[in-house]
């Protein structure tokens, strides 16, 4: 390395990168849009569900009940009178859920005979389905806890059981989600974005121009590899500012910690960009295979939205040669759980053996040539 | 100069390069071998596909060769590429700049990556500007600059460290006459300081400026001399034609119908004929023959003409359409704006039934803005477009069966065959059944597109394109043609064999509007309009527009030296107005 | 004339099935996402790996315990002596779970007290971590049951029966892969509609037809028509798929979905028109549909609720196609609806249809010079 050569091809880079505001677009705009429109626009946490109420017979058994449902936050209770019209109006996709007390229901609970709490949901969002039964679980219990204060003998209840959800207490999906987003942002900025600056030069004639010049092949790479590199990681810096500040998602682990494993991933993310420019000399080509080969699967694969606990065991086996399944690991950690070793220094050896992998072979595959 | 004088700068040893895989391999270069001496300026020309750019990325040490060896200032390119490259300069084809970069921050960059030492930078900035007259333009992006001054820039940036050997991959493609001819005096400039220049070219008359030229076709050499020479070995054979009666284009057919001639050209006044060897002239009645010198474009056909199969067999001239001298394309005042940019500048012309009209200029002239007006794809902002009595944009869609329309770079559709091609383009100008047929089978014939059918429009080589592209406007028989820069990048033979096609078909009655950057093609147009940064320059006959630049030095001057006076005194006028 | 539509609508087919990037484009992604999404993309959990810490010495606590190893969820991957090394199985991802059954539980139960149980979730992920609290919270509940059975002890007052309409068994798939049809459909149709324009303006053939006689409406139409059935077979084929290879069950009209499918495909081309109409280039073409296609997903209900969005993201929501394709899709294929019941999901989409339509036609006529 020469570097009076590598400070001229950093020089030009950096000038075109300010010059050319697709660049800046990809790496600060198109940040932001996709943290706004993740942040606010996707939630797992259904509120406010609209859940249909029939009581056959109201009285000071069930009135509690109810009102404990009214009382939480996840949903919007609609009185009904009768159970036909609840389910007409499930049908009619108006209400999710109904909850059905029947006329017995007092009776039954005075005599200590179990009575019979019907809760029909509309499964076809069998996710929202699970998160509202477990909803009104918890009402149920609440109930249940009031009962037995007023009650004169314990009602049957005998197991004290106590959750402790840690990291995210509340439960909040955008604590996980925004983390997570973060890894498909540096794949886009680092894969999609270098991929296209180098299918361009290809495309308007310049890398033959500069391959023609005294420079090694690794300088050429190197003028590439830095600019974006700053680049991406100011966009890293943003994200994580708009996750803290705009999405008050608490960082609990340190902050040299992500800037080191962000480090890491930029450079994996960068040789992937570098070697799919190899292979493909058109900025149109290298935009479709960046999205089909990186941006999709650190989508959908990486554990950003689906758990990869819940995939099917071949897919969790794909998912380990994906670098943004590592990084969103320790996004999630860092984020929500501190400085977790025995996750952190796994899976930044991964990292780092990936970017090792796909630079070495980014480097080992570009020859000063055009054929 | 490490090399010493009569040494070799580069050698070709019996190399091959063949490209693709599969069914589809292309052979770029067939064996070659040659051997280009140092300290002088040698062309390399030839046509299409001849391999031209690939000895050039050899030389440059881009690729590397399938079997033979390439030694670049004595050292074996393969082994020693980049000590190579620091000792040469290589300019491609589009010139290598970043458009984005400005001028100055473009030398800078080559400056660092040829490894210019920071002191001496100044002093060699200050030099290439001047040498290049980019001066006042150092803050300037690269991407505004006119075609000339890229290409200048470019050769500056191959410049930075004055190198052994240049490159020059095609430089004047597409650039004005005038920047051509400072490119010339550059390249001149740099034989004296005692650069070896290796530079290839499109343009015929630009072998003259050569000290050897080398004639490529199917990536093997078919001549290495000086050209004075490879012009001397022609002598006798070169004739100037004239007839008292005959106008110049019939007369050419009727030459070219000969089987004695192997080419006639128009020139200014007459036509320029080459005989084959030794044949005494054919018998026409009226016709003056006088030997002529031989011009470079000679050798070339001579050259390739016994490689080639016969030219294709022109139909004779029909018994030519009267000429009724009926306006049937007529622009005044038109004017064109893009924001702040006036891009078309009050241009008037008339053409008439029957008759070629060019519009030529460099790149950026605004020939095409002008054309795209015409044809309807294009509002213009003022003035007055009438295309068969109507304006195109419009008009019902019917009145656009009036027009055949080639578009630049022969926009075909790639993806299909060429017979599926011209199918569509029948059906898309409603031809059927019979008349469908006829033309169908006319376009393949005349077109010679018949071994090609069922290949991609995107396969076919440049000058099939050009074909093809032709033939799709011609199905419907329109009596109008509009060509947007056919001959563009095309080779000169297939350039000669397309202007006598239109020709033809002009005298048989189509009006023709084409625009064209080559100079020499003026000559094939009845009438012509000159234009320069949008604006007109000169209009009229070609042969009244060269007379308005005869002057007492240059009383006979070519299309080209016509230009260049013109310009010249189109930029005293606005300084003057200024 | 409608010979000459043919042949335009003839030649579009052409163009993009022998080229060999279109065709990729209309084989290719389609393909890896419905096997993507259909296998990866689900919340169902199957494989709840937790620890265990029991210093209850009695019976009740192994009988909770044998309740959960027994439950096919969940995983018992440790029993640890004590709460201390609870952390470094939650903290590394070894284990979601951890149930820490304290001492006196079965004395308390059997003395008629309430026994402590504490269960520690990882929240890292909170939506597994709301669905592995349901599971367990269902387990230790029939524990209870059963336990009060066994004593006498007084049963809980009232049981919470479930039952879920149209997809009882509440698998993810089953939501998942009716809207991949959707997804699926549209942006092939975008893709395929959205770079149609561009490229032939890119390739210089724009002007050729512009020259010919064609009229703007009909050249506007060979783009639609080509898109339309290439749409409407992908999603026939994703239909067939998701029925015959996926099992979801398709339990509603099938002309219901067909007819939902039609409106959205109008819509969609118009948009892809309107992108094609904009871009100069290929690449800001697939820049622009892919900048669209994003939100439009996001935003379209297939994977979270729209109920979910903040109130001004919702009515944003309305002008979205996709978001009435949801709903029709999965009426048509979980709940069993007919035209009428899906009549509010048509009407908005015929409006969007027509209006992306006029605004596409106005713009490529626009953009023609």
């Amino acid at each position: 390395m020469n570097a009076r050569r590598l400070g001229g091809l950093i020089t030009k880079e950096t000038l075109q990168i300010l010059r050319d505001p697709s660049a800046l677009g990809i790496a600060f705009i198109l940040p932001l849009f996709l943290l706004l429109l993740f942040g606010f626009g996707v939630s797992l946490n259904a509120e406010h569900v609209p859940i249909g109420v029939v009581a056959d017979h109201p009285d000071p058994t069930t009135d509690p009940l109810v009102a404990a449902l009214r009382h939480s936050r996840y949903f919007e209770v609609r009185p009904l009178p009768g159970l036909k019209m609840a389910r007409d109006l499930l049908s009619r996709r108006e209400i999710d859920a109904i909850l059905w007390l029947r006329n017995d229901f007092t009776r039954q609970t005075l005599v200590n005979a179990p009575a019979s709490i019907g809760l029909i949901v509309n499964g076809t969002d069998a996710n929202t389905a699970n998160l509202v039964e477990g909803y009104v679980m918890q009402s149920w219990m609440i109930w249940l806890a009031q009962q037995n204060q007023v009650a004169s003998h314990p009602l049957g209840l005998p197991v004290a059981l106590q959750f402790r959800i840690w990291f995210n207490p509340a439960l909040r999906s955008q604590d996980y989600l925004v983390p997570g987003l973060i890894a498909v942002i540096m794949t886009l900025i680092g894969a999609l974005l270098t991929a296209m600056v180098v299918a361009r030069e290809w495309e308007r004639g310049t890398m033959e121009a500069l391959m023609a010049a005294p420079v090694t092949m690794a300088e050429i790479l190197a003028g590439k590899l830095l600019p974006y590199f700053v680049l991406g990681m100011g966009g890293m810096a943003l994200s994580v500012a708009l996750a803290v500040f705009v999405f008050a998602v608490p960082l609990h682990g340190s902050v040299l910690i992500l800037a080191l494993a962000s480090a890491l991933f930029m450079l994996v993310a960068l040789g992937m960009g570098l070697l799919i420019s190899s292979l493909a000399r058109n900025q149109f080509v290298a935009g479709q295979i960046a999205i089909v080969v990186t941006f999709l699967p650190a989508f959908i694969l990486s554990g950003f939205i689906f758990d990869i606990r819940s995939m099917p065991m071949a897919v969790q086996i794909i998912t380990r040669i994906l670098p943004a399944r590592y990084f969103v690991s320790i996004l999630q950690s860092v984020f929500l759980a501190g400085n977790v070793w025995s996750v952190i220094l796994p899976d930044m050896a991964m990292l780092a053996l990936m970017a090792v992998f796909f630079l070495g072979v980014t480097l080992a595959r570009s020859h000063k040539r055009l054929d | 100069m490490a090399e010493p004088a009569g040494a070799d700068a580069l050698v070709f040893a019996g190399v091959s390069k063949v490209f693709g895989a599969g069914t589809t391999r292309i052979t770029a270069l067939d064996d070659l071998s040659l051997a280009i001496k140092a300290g002088r300026v040698t062309g390399m020309l030839g046509p299409d596909g001849a391999g031209k750019t690939t000895m050039m990325r050899l030389a440059a040490g881009l690729l590397r060769p399938d079997r033979g060896r390439v030694h670049v200032l004595g050292e074996d390119i393969t082994k020693t590429a980049r000590a190579v490259q620091s000792r040469i300069g290589y300019m491609p084809q589009r010139f290598g700049l970043y458009e984005d970069l400005t001028v100055q921050e473009n030398l800078d960059l080559y400056a660092r990556l040829q490894g210019l030492a920071a002191a001496a930078r100044p002093a060699r900035y200050a030099e290439l500007l001047k040498l290049t007259a980019l001066g006042p333009f150092r803050a300037r992006p690269a991407g505004k600059l006119s075609g000339g001054m890229k290409q200048k820039l470019g050769l500056a940036c191959a410049l930075l460290r004055v190198p052994e050997l240049l490159l020059l991959d095609e430089p004047t493609v597409g650039v004005d006459p005038i920047s051509r001819r400072e490119l010339w005096h550059i390249i001149d400039g740099l034989r004296v300081a005692g650069v070896s220049v290796l530079v290839s070219t499109a343009y015929l008359d630009e072998a003259e400026r050569c000290d050897e030229v080398v004639l490529l076709d199917h990536g093997r050499v078919l001549a290495q001399a000086n050209p004075a020479a490879m012009e001397a070995l022609l002598q006798g054979r070169c004739f100037k034609v004239t007839h008292p009666t005959m106008p110049r284009r019939a007369l050419q057919q009727t030459l070219l119908a000969q089987p004695e001639v192997l080419e006639a050209r128009l020139d200014a006044t007459s036509v320029h004929v080459l005989l084959a060897p030794d044949i005494p002239p054919p018998e026409i009645a009226g016709a003056a023959w006088q030997g002529v010198a031989a011009q470079f474009a000679d050798v070339f056909v001579d050259q390739l003409h016994a490689r080639r199969p016969a030219r294709a067999p022109v139909a004779p001239v029909a018994a030519m359409a009267p000429r009724d001298h009926a306006p049937v394309l007529q622009v005044a005042g038109l004017n064109r704006y893009f924001g702040d940019f006036h891009a078309v500048k009050d241009i008037t012309f008339e053409v008439t039934r029957g008759e070629v009209f060019g519009l030529l200029g460099a790149n950026g002239a605004g020939k095409t803005t002008t054309f795209r007006m015409l044809c309807g794809l294009l509002p213009a902002s003022s003035g007055t477009l009438l295309v068969a009595g109507q304006n195109l944009l419009k008009a019902p869609a019917e009145a656009r069966r009036q027009i055949g329309y080639v578009a630049q770079k022969f926009s075909l559709y790639g993806a299909l065959s060429v017979a599926q091609n011209l199918a569509f383009f029948a059906a898309a100008y409603g031809l059927r059944g019979e008349r469908r047929a006829r033309r169908l089978a006319w376009a393949e014939e005349e077109f010679e597109l018949g071994p090609f059918q069922a290949m991609n429009a995107a396969d076919l080589p440049l000058g099939y394109k050009q074909r093809l592209a032709l033939a799709c406007a011609l199905l419907h028989e329109p009596p109008i043609l509009f060509l947007d820069e056919p001959t563009s990048g095309v080779d000169p033979l297939t350039r000669a064999e397309f202007w006598q096609r239109i020709n033809q078909y002009a005298a048989n009655g189509t009006t023709v509007l084409v625009t064209t950057h080559f100079m020499d093609e003026a000559e094939y147009c009845d009438h012509l309009l000159l234009m320069s940064l949008g604006a007109s320059l000169a209009a009229g006959t070609p042969a009244a527009i060269r007379a308005q630049a005869a002057s007492a030095d240059n009383p006979d001057p070519s299309m080209e030296d016509a230009f260049i006076a013109l310009i010249a005194a189109h930029e005293q006028t606005i300084r003057r107005a200024a | 004339m409608w010979g000459r539509l043919v042949a335009l609508i003839h030649k579009e087919f052409l163009a993009l099935l022998r080229d060999k990037a279109s065709r990729f484009v209309l084989v290719g992604p389609p393909l890896v996402q419905l096997l993507v999404f259909s296998y990866a993309a689900t919340f169902d959990l199957s494989n709840i790996a937790f620890v265990v810490v029991n210093d209850d010495p009695g019976l009740a606590g192994r009988q909770l315990l044998a309740r959960l190893t027994g439950a096919p969820v969940f995983n018992q991957v440790a029993t640890l002596p004590s709460t201390a090394g609870i952390a470094d199985f939650i903290d590394s991802g070894r284990a979601l779970m951890a149930v820490h059954i304290e001492r006196d539980f079965t004395q308390n139960l059997l003395v008629g007290r309430p026994g402590p149980v504490q269960i520690i979730i990882d929240g890292r992920n909170s939506n597994t971590a709301t669905i592995a609290l349901n599971y367990a919270n269902n387990i230790v509940l029939d524990f209870e049951a059963e336990w009060a059975a066994a004593h006498g002890t007084p049963p809980t007052p009232a049981t919470l029966v479930m039952r879920a309409w149209y997809n009882p068994d509440l698998l993810s798939r089953w939501f998942v892969v009716p809207g991949i049809v959707g997804l699926l459909t549209f942006v092939v149709t975008i893709l395929v509609s959205g770079l149609s324009v561009v490229r032939e303006r890119e390739s210089g053939t724009y002007d050729q037809l512009l020259v010919s006689p064609y009229r703007p409406w009909e050249i506007l139409l060979g783009k639609a028509i080509p898109g339309f059935v290439i749409g409407a077979a992908e999603a026939a084929l994703i239909t067939a798929a998701a029925v015959l290879w996926f099992r979801v069950p398709l339990t509603g009209n099938p002309l219901a979905l067909a007819l939902g499918l039609a409106l959205f495909l109008v819509s969609a081309i118009g948009i892809g028109l309107m992108i094609s109409a904009l871009a100069a280039t290929q690449q800001q073409g697939l820049l622009g549909a892919f900048l669209f296609l994003v939100p439009a997903i996001i935003l379209s209900g297939f994977a979270t609720p729209i109920a979910n969005m903040p109130e001004a993201v919702q009515y944003l929501t309305l002008l979205n196609p996709m978001r009435y394709l949801m709903v029709i899709l999965r009426g048509a294929f979980l709940e069993g609806d007919g035209i009428r019941q899906l009549a509010n999901q048509y009407w908005p989409l015929a409006g969007l249809g027509l209006a992306s339509m006029i605004i596409a036609a106005w713009l490529v006529r626009r953009r023609m010079y």
